[in-house]
């Protein structure tokens, strides 16, 4: 079973939300990555969505863009960024989803890139440029090599575009809280409850909900209504604030993360 | 007839939608709008009144004697786009969508914009049509384009600085993308080439074709018979679609693309993805782009700010691919030789991206020979760019 789904199911089981931080790849160097994930999994993390940095990050705020830029600079690439999950894969068994814009992975080759992603011990692919109506190549090839195909709904989606997004994701639907882009905000958009509601009349695969979601106390929120939460920008920012010194960052980046995981499983 | 593009929005292989998933419902709701206007008598009546009372069509075909002598070789004939209001053809597809963003009831405008012919257009029609309208436009063409940023503040738009990524049109268009993503319930996007997710690439075709189909009954009329070659340049690729397609059909007309080689092709800063890209995904459709073997996107090189852009409209991807359209590089050298050619010659001063389109006929006008016809667009004036000439003839102004 894809470590996704049995870690949904098990969370199902006890009745529990998943926390499911952001961290781009690469960022502030590639040589911090693997650490930077292995805190995130023992500040409770359940799931890493890991980023591959794009040069034009269409759906991504400055906090997102300025990570992306940060990691380019040392040339990460695709390629590269599945070399590190493979040396990870050996540390840990947390449930991997790279988040990826669509070119990197059809320069690739669909096919190539989803046996890659398998070999490394990826899970899941996220494609935030790609609508399941361009998605035919990667849903045809993903399933053969165990790799989910999380598929976003937003604001804006008709119920049966939900109902479309519902049929095609596998391992989590991914719920794009706002209409805008990655970043940090002040309050939680009040969209997420009725596009959930209307989105489970459509599917019973589990919801996990991004975009804006900021604090420990968005994070506990969201969990009432959701199947996992998931926070990218504010611990971004984190790392940002802190990436010239390599304890204090891994220090910030557990306390941040270990609040937002008490958030996350409060009751 | 193979329609393109077909009912998806793909030109073969080419074009479909790569956007996050909150536009997709704003993209199908543009699609149901324009299709229901495409064939709307009072709308189209309203786009043809603006287009001869506001922008000033039909422009004229016009025959470029002096030029052709000098050239010594086939007749050349030049589409005056630089005649129309705001000097470019840019004003076409900005008439069409801003009337199209009326009748969809939206209220605010929101443009990229390179060499700032485009913001200049959206700004016109923004305030001849009373709209809330930013540009965002990169720093660096902001730097060498100070005379459309002040056009555009004078008729009331908001020129918003992109400083991130290559600070250029790539960048403003990425810009552009997270407005629209954020505001996309009241906001039109109005794109200025072919270029983007279906349907935009189609319908900034067909309201720019209004060149191709006046320069063809103009020719018709002048000659008595189609040319042997169409001549555009290509950026993004508005002004040479609305002249090539409706040629598409004209099998014994051939149509060439010019695009931008920068410094040269083999220095690698150019921006001429038909000659040296390979396919990949950007803004949104499917196309031939400028980007490394990992799928980062490339930035571009040209002299020209409305060329200096990765990638190119997924319809010139397709008819390179079936071989419809030929496509030629330009280098920035060659384009302020065939900027300095037309402005002596015919006393034109063309826009530094149609002084490509000018270059390419040194070469082509004598290998045709006189008994051929070249039918050229000349998408705008050249006014904007004198600053930028000035200094590359190492004038100081």
């Amino acid at each position: 079973m894809n470590r996704i789904d049995k870690t949904f199911k098990e969370l199902r089981q006890s009745e529990t939300c998943a926390f499911m931080p952001y961290l781009c790849a690469g960022d502030p160097s590639p040589e911090l990555t693997p650490d930077l994930l292995l805190t995130l999994e023992d500040s409770g993390a359940d799931l890493i969505e890991l980023g591959v940095p794009f040069s034009d990050p269409i759906a991504d705020g400055p906090t997102v863009q300025r990570a992306s830029e940060r990691a380019l600079t040392h040339n990460i690439s695709l390629e590269r960024i599945l070399d590190m999950v493979y040396s990870i894969r050996q540390k840990t068994e947390i449930p991997i989803a790279l988040m990826s814009y669509y070119n990197p992975i059809f320069s690739m080759g669909e096919s190539s890139f989803c046996k890659a992603a398998q070999e490394a011990g990826v899970d899941g692919v996220i494609v935030p440029d790609l609508p399941p109506e361009e998605g035919g190549p990667l849903l045809e090839v993903a399933p053969k090599y165990n790799i989910c195909t999380i598929f976003l709904v937003a604001p804006t989606s008709s119920s049966n575009r939900m109902e479309l997004i519902g049929s095609v994701s596998t391992g989590f639907i991914y719920c794009v809280s706002l209409t805008g882009v990655t970043g940090v905000r002040a309050t939680l958009s009040d969209e997420i409850t009725p596009m959930i509601t209307e989105l489970r009349e459509h599917t019973d695969k589990p919801v996990g909900v991004g975009f804006g979601v900021s604090t420990p106390e968005h994070a506990r929120q969201v969990s009432k209504i959701a199947d996992g939460v998931i926070v990218g920008s504010a611990i971004v920012n984190v790392v940002e604030d802190n990436m010239h010194n390599k304890e204090q960052l891994l220090k910030s980046v557990k306390q941040f993360a270990s609040e937002l995981s008490e958030g996350v499983k409060s009751d | 007839m193979e329609q393109l593009p077909d009912v998806t929005g793909h030109f073969g292989q080419f074009g479909g939608r790569y956007v996050p998933e909150t536009l997709m419902p704003a993209l199908l709701e543009l699609e149901e709008a324009y299709t229901s206007l495409k064939d709307n008598a009072e709308f189209q009546n309203e786009f043809q009144y603006y287009l001869s009372e506001y922008v000033g069509r039909p422009n004229p075909l016009y025959f470029a004697e002096r030029l052709t002598d000098h050239l010594n070789g086939a007749k050349i004939y030049l589409k005056r786009e630089d005649l129309n209001h705001t000097g470019a053809h840019k004003i076409n597809s900005a008439i069409g969508q801003i009337l199209l963003a009326r009748w969809m009831g939206k209220k605010r405008i929101i443009a990229e914009t390179g060499a700032g012919q485009h913001g200049v257009a959206t700004a016109t029609v923004a305030a001849k049509f009373d709209m809330e309208c930013e540009v965002y436009m990169g720093e660096e063409d902001i730097e060498r384009q100070s005379l459309n940023v002040f056009r555009m503040q004078l008729m009331g738009a908001k020129v918003i600085p992109v400083n991130s990524g290559s600070r250029t049109l790539k960048d403003a268009i990425n810009a552009c993308f997270r407005d629209w993503v954020t505001n996309v319930r009241t906001t039109y996007m109005l794109l200025g080439s072919v270029v983007g997710a279906h349907p935009y690439p189609m319908i900034v075709r067909d309201f720019q074709s209004v060149i191709g189909t006046e320069a063809r009954t103009q020719i018709l009329e002048q000659t008595g018979d189609l040319p042997d070659c169409v001549v555009a340049c290509v950026g993004g690729g508005s002004n040479s679609l609305g002249m090539f397609y409706p040629f598409f059909h004209d099998e014994s007309v051939e149509l060439i693309g010019v695009e931008a080689a920068g410094e040269s092709i083999i220095s690698g800063r150019h921006a001429a993805p038909l000659t040296a890209g390979s396919v990949g995904v950007f803004h949104g459709a499917k196309c031939y782009l400028l980007q490394e073997n990992d799928g980062q996107i490339t930035p571009a090189h040209s002299i020209s700010a409305g060329l200096d852009y990765p990638g190119v409209g997924p319809e010139h991807s397709y008819y390179r691919e079936i071989g419809r359209a030929e496509y030629v590089p330009i280098t920035d050298q060659q384009a302020v030789e065939g900027f300095q050619l037309l402005s002596e010659t015919e006393g034109i001063i063309p826009a530094l991206e149609s002084a490509h389109a000018i270059a390419y006929l040194r070469e082509l006008a004598p290998k045709l020979g006189k008994d051929k016809t070249i039918l050229v667009c000349l998408s705008g004036r050249g006014d904007k760019d004198v600053n930028t000439i000035a200094k590359e003839l190492g004038i100081s102004l």
